[in-house]
Order: C-alpha cells, then sequence, then structure tokens
C-alpha cells in the first residue's frame, strides 16, 4: 500500500446549524491525483478549505504526512492552493507573483531567480515576468495560479475548481495540460471540481459526494461500471435504472425479477444481500434489434427486455434511443452507428425492439427510497 | 443633428462645466495673479507694478504661521490615518450587515455645519466645561489645566473634522480587495501580519493617497479650528489670509500668500505621488 499523504479522521464542519461535511474520513495516497466531486453544496470545497487550514474544523483530525495539522494557519501548512478565479496579486508582476511563496520564506534571490524561471517554463509562460495578471487571458492566468503554487514544492495541491472560468475548449486542454504536469512533478493533487468528465479525465481516484459525506470512492471505471448507489449512477453518465427483487444467487450470477416480470442476470458481487434493489446497464451496453427479425426470444446468455421505440435521434457518431418497457419504464440507448449510412437506416419511431446486454455489465444496488437520487438520475 | 457634427457632442457636453471653471476658477485665479502684483490701498486704488518682490517678502513675514500650519497638517493626516485605518478596515473586512450603518454613522456629522460643530468642541475641551471639570472635580486633573487656545486643540478639532474625508476613499479602496487574496497570501506562507503589508496595504494605497489629499489641503488652509480652539500662538496661514483680505484690506499680500500656499501643497502633494506610487511601496 503506498504512503498517506493527507487523512481526515472523522472530520465535521458546521456552519452554525448547517453541517458542511459530515464525519468524513478519506486516505488520499502519496503522488496520486484525487478528485473531490459532486454538485453543488455537497461539502467538497469545505473539505478542501479544511485541508488548506482556511476553514477550522468542527471535530475531526486532518493528518499531512502523518503529522496532526487540524489547528495550524495556512502559512503553517506544506499545501498550496490553486484558488477558485486564480486570486493572483493584481499588483504583483507574473514574476512576484510566483515568488510570493519563496520571498516569504527568504529563499536567496539568485536562486528565486533560477527557480520562477524554470517553473514559467513547465507552465509554458516563459518571457511574460514582467506582466500584470490583468494584462493575462484567463488560460494564462490559470498557469501562473498553478506555478505561484507548485513553486513552493508543497506536499499536496490543492486545486477548487480551477478550471471553471475557462471555455470548453480551453478546459478540455488544460486537463491534459495539467495531468502532464501533476506526472512531471510527482505531487499529491486533490482536485475539486463538479464536472464529472472533468474527474474521469485526469483522477486516479474520485470520492464522489453529496450531503457532506461520500457516496462512494474508487477508480474512475470502477465508478462508472459498478455505481454503489443510485446517486453515483445518476452523477456519472447517463444510467438506466429498473425496480426489482432477487429471486435467486447461483453461481457467480444472480436473478432478478424486475416488476413487469422481466427476469434478469447481474453479477452476484453487486448484490450485496438487499432483496429490493435496482438493476442498472449504462445506455452505450445496449444492443437494440427489431423484433420482426426473428431472432429467438432467450437469446443465450444475454438479458433481454422487450418495448417499443418513443424516440430516436440521430447525432453523427451515434444514434440515441428513447425505449419504453411494456410495464412503462424508459431506458436510453445509445446505438453506434457502426454500419449505417444515414439517418433512413435508423429504427424508426413506435418500432418494437428488443434490447440485449450481457449480464456482466449490468449492476444492481440497493433500492433507496430517497427521492432525490431518484432526482439526480433524471438530471 | 447632421451625422458630420457627431463628433462634437462629447465635447458639447463639457461646456457647462467648462464654463463654470472658468467663471469661477480660471477668472479668479488671474484676477488674483493679478492683484498679487499691484501695489497701493483700498481708499486710493490699486496699480500695477509687477512688484514680484512681494513673495519673498510675504514669505519672510509669515514663514513661522506657514511652517506651523504645515506642521499641523501633517500630524493631522496622520492621525486621521491611525484613526480612520482601522475603522475603515472593520467597516470593509467585518462590517457584515452593519456595514451600511456604520457608514451612515461616519458621515453623521456632515448634518450638522461645520462650525457649529467645531463651536461644540470649544464647549467639550473648555476649562470647566464637561471633560476637564468633571476630571477636575474628580480631583484627576489639576485646576489650571487647560485644553482650549492649545494646540492639541486646533489639531483635535481638524483631526475630528477631517476624519471622514480619510475614512470614506479608504473604505472604498479596501472593500475592492478581494479576501480571497488575502488567504492566498496566507496559503503562501505570509502570516497575517506578512499578509497586510504585502496585499491589503499596497492595495489600499490608492484610497490612502486620496484621503491624504482630502484630508491634508483643507487642513493646511483651515482658518476655522485655529480661530474657535486655538489663541495668538496658534494662528495658521488660513487666518493670516483671511485676516489680510477681510480686516487689512491688503489684497496684494493677502492674493500673494494664496499663490504661495497653493504652490507649496502642489509640490508636497507631487512628493507624496511620487514615494506612495514608486514599485519600492509594492513589489518586494
Amino acid at each position: 500500500m503506498a504512503e498517506v499523504d493527507v487523512r481526515l479522521d472523522r472530520v465535521t464542519k458546521r456552519f452554525h446549524d448547517v453541517v458542511a461535511v459530515d464525519d468524513l474520513s478519506l486516505d488520499v495516497r502519496r503522488g496520486e491525483f484525487f478528485s473531490l466531486l459532486g454538485p453543488s453544496g455537497c461539502g467538497k470545497t469545505t473539505t478542501l478549505r479544511m485541508i488548506g487550514g482556511f476553514e477550522e474544523a468542527t471535530s475531526g483530525k486532518i493528518f499531512l504526512a502523518g503529522t496532526d495539522v487540524t489547528g495550524l494557519p495556512p502559512y503553517r501548512r506544506n499545501v498550496n492552493t490553486v484558488f477558485q478565479n486564480y486570486a493572483l496579486f493584481p499588483h504583483l508582476s507574473v514574476y512576484e507573483n510566483v515568488a510570493f511563496g519563496l520571498r516569504r520564506r527568504r529563499v536567496a534571490s539568485g536562486e528565486i531567480r533560477h527557480q520562477v524561471g524554470s517553473m514559467l517554463e513547465l507552465v509554458e509562460l516563459p518571457g511574460y515576468e514582467a506582466r500584470r495578471p490583468s494584462q493575462l487571458s484567463g488560460g494564462q492566468q490559470q498557469r501562473v495560479a498553478l506555478a505561484r503554487a507548485l513553486i513552493n514544492h508543497p506536499q499536496v495541491l490543492l486545486l477548487d475548481e480551477p478550471l471553471g472560468a475557462l471555455d470548453l475548449k480551453l478546459r478540455k486542454q488544460m486537463q491534459i495540460e495539467l495531468k502532464r504536469i501533476q506526472t512531471e512533478v510527482g505531487i499529491t493533487f486533490i482536485y475539486v471540481t463538479h464536472d464529472q468528465e472533468e474527474a474521469m479525465t485526469m483522477s486516479d481516484r474520485i470520492a464522489v459526494m453529496r450531503g457532506g459525506h461520500i457516496e462512494q470512492l474508487g477508480a474512475p471505471e470502477e465508478l462508472y461500471e459498478r455505481p454503489g448507489t443510485a446517486f453515483v449512477a445518476g452523477f456519472l453518465g447517463v444510467s438506466n435504472l429498473l425496480d426489482g427483487d432477487v429471486a435467486e444467487v447461483d453461481g457467480d450470477y444472480s436473478s432478478v425479477r424486475l416488476t413487469g416480470g422481466t427476469l434478469l442476470r447481474a453479477p452476484r458481487p453487486a448484490v450485496n444481500g438487499a432483496r429490493r434493489v435496482q438493476v442498472g446497464v449504462r445506455p452505450e451496453k445496449l444492443r437494440v434489434v427489431p423484433i420482426s427479425d426473428g431472432s429467438a426470444a432467450g437469446s443465450g446468455d444475454l438479458n433481454t427486455i422487450e418495448g417499443t421505440i418513443l424516440d430516436a435521434s440521430y447525432i453523427g457518431v451515434s444514434t440515441q434511443y428513447l425505449v419504453e418497457t411494456r410495464d412503462g419504464q424508459r431506458l436510453t440507448v445509445y446505438s453506434q452507428n457502426l454500419e449505417t449510412s444515414g439517418a433512413g437506416e435508423a429504427l424508426a419511431d413506435g418500432q418494437q425492439v428488443r434490447l440485449t446486454w450481457k449480464p456482466q455489465h449490468t449492476f444492481v444496488i440497493g433500492q433507496t427510497d430517497d427521492p432525490t437520487a431518484q432526482g439526480a438520475l433524471n438530471a | 443633428m447632421p451625422r458630420r457634427f457627431r463628433w462634437t457632442v462629447p465635447y458639447l457636453f463639457l461646456v457647462p462645466g467648462g464654463l463654470w471653471l472658468l467663471a469661477f476658477f480660471v477668472v479668479p485665479m488671474v484676477v488674483m495673479a493679478s492683484v498679487s502684483l499691484q501695489q497701493g490701498s483700498l481708499a486710493q486704488g490699486y496699480a500695477m507694478t509687477f512688484n514680484f518682490g512681494i513673495y519673498a517678502e510675504t514669505i519672510a513675514r509669515w514663514s513661522s504661521q506657514f511652517l506651523r500650519s504645515i506642521e499641523y497638517a501633517v500630524i493631522v493626516t496622520v492621525l486621521t490615518v491611525l484613526i480612520g485605518y482601522p475603522m475603515a478596515y472593520t467597516i470593509a473586512f467585518r462590517g457584515g450587515r452593519a456595514k451600511n450603518i456604520l457608514l451612515l454613522l461616519v458621515i453623521l456629522p456632515f448634518f450638522t455645519s461645520f462650525i457649529i460643530r467645531t463651536l461644540s468642541w470649544k464647549l467639550l475641551l473648555a476649562d470647566n466645561g464637561i471633560v476637564l471639570g468633571t476630571l477636575k472635580e474628580w480631583g484627576l486633573l489639576d485646576s489650571g489645566f487647560r485644553l482650549i487656545a492649545t494646540p492639541i486643540a486646533v489639531i483635535s478639532g481638524l483631526t475630528y473634522n477631517f476624519l471622514p474625508f480619510m475614512v470614506l476613499p479608504l473604505y472604498v479602496a479596501l472593500e475592492k480587495v478581494d479576501p480571497r487574496l488575502i488567504e492566498a497570501a496566507n496559503d503562501l506562507y505570509a502570516s497575517r501580519v506578512q499578509g497586510f503589508l504585502r496585499v491589503t496595504l499596497p492595495l489600499s494605497l490608492p484610497g490612502l493617497f486620496a484621503g491624504s489629499l482630502l484630508t491634508f489641503i483643507p487642513a493646511v488652509g483651515d482658518f476655522v479650528n485655529a480661530q474657535i480652539l486655538g489663541s495668538p500662538d496658534t494662528t495658521m496661514i488660513g487666518n493670516v489670509i483671511e485676516r489680510l483680505f477681510l480686516s487689512n484690506n491688503d489684497y496684494p499680500q493677502a492674493a500673494a500668500l494664496g499663490f504661495i500656499l497653493m504652490a507649496a501643497i502642489l509640490a508636497m502633494v507631487l512628493v507624496y505621488a511620487r514615494l506612495i506610487g514608486s514599485d519600492k511601496l509594492t513589489t518586494g
């Protein structure tokens, strides 16, 4: 097991009577790109600000590289932050902004000159030393903010939605850039974002947060392929969830009977003892076949469900179908346009179809009565 | 208006203000400059003699009042900074919902006349008034102790009267300082004091500069406070100009004094601007 750089031990943060972070424990490993992902108000920024020392935990402890830093002010912690909207010093040049941390630690000026130079090279802004932040574009300011933090070689770099103010194209470019820099410097990054795609692109591991606690923690593929809750399933990408009961467990697979009577098979470890469950499958895992094709109903090992196409929209690389099953549940299907050469060959509205997918692509989550989780699915 | 005359519109907007300044600033200045170089008396009339010697004469004659005015104004400006900066800082960063009420309290004195307020200071500081009288009664002060007619009274009055002119521009400058910049400074190993010195203070310098001008310039030329709260030993240059104009009717000398004061203020402001605007204050 890798060394732990940041450990949160049962940390709670209350603002008056609002609980922003609720009894949260977390280990971030050395050198990892770790993301806190969640909707606004989930407590991710508060968590980051407590690690940085800008907010004091109401209870619990925070460790940095094994040392308890819970009560230390920001300037006594070996972490640096890239702030949302950068917070560059407007009265200082790019050079002085980047040199700020070194100057406070009384590094010799020759050494500062050398380090600022190589740091500006790392973020690809050499020659910008004399500029003021107001003379830079958003993307350039972002790079200065990164250089200003990284030059101090912190134990951990905290990034608070750093790409939020950039346009989509620049954001994509900076995602790749950030990942490159992180690999190059080898510093632990803790990255706060509400953008699931951004988190998936860059992170080694993601903690999906909701209501002040961690909903699920894992590698991006794990969260996407085997979401543990309806909230995670809905927050990371689109998913189809169907209500059902666990009918029988047999070997590596278990069978779930949907409310409409259809029997589906799912990998067994995914069913953790619950009887009332939801069965999920991602839209791109589904294959849609017209029923008139005459293919056998229960074709082998595949999960099968029948329904009617409500809507078909051709979006170039794929066609998106909305299919309604006989008992009124709706599923989204992304069908890659591998064979078709035009929209005319797509299946039409009202056509009877059969949806099939492999049992191992099925995930099962314990039934939840929480209405907000359902709401997140439709978002 | 025909399209080809559109370019004149912005200039037309400047006409009323321009005419106002011409009538009430430029013309009086030219008249005063001319008066300062004339000789004669109110009874016999004045004649232009290009008497430039009057400037050297005037400086020599009133130098002690000049220096006293500058000394008082500097002390007043420093005091308003020392009192006003913490006030403006607290309102800007810790004011919360009370911000507007606190700002209202700062400008509330303006609802009463300047003279009335200064006169009430005279009552407050009187030898047997509510403050000194009480302290003397309790035996905390010697019965001969007095504040009125001392430099302390004049400087206190000036400081009180000009404090809002320091607080308001400082508040405006501090209000604009993003608290996240201070967090960023703390994040980059600056303690709270260093964060203030390296970030908050430099960013509030424009407000400090504006407040200093709004305090220093009127304080140098003020004559009300010295007249009401002071004695002949605290006479400021404003009192001299007032007396020369209104009592002695020595217009040339009064006009010359006015110009010398203006030139001195201009020179000091330029030096101050250079000092406060220099890179030494803002970087490194």
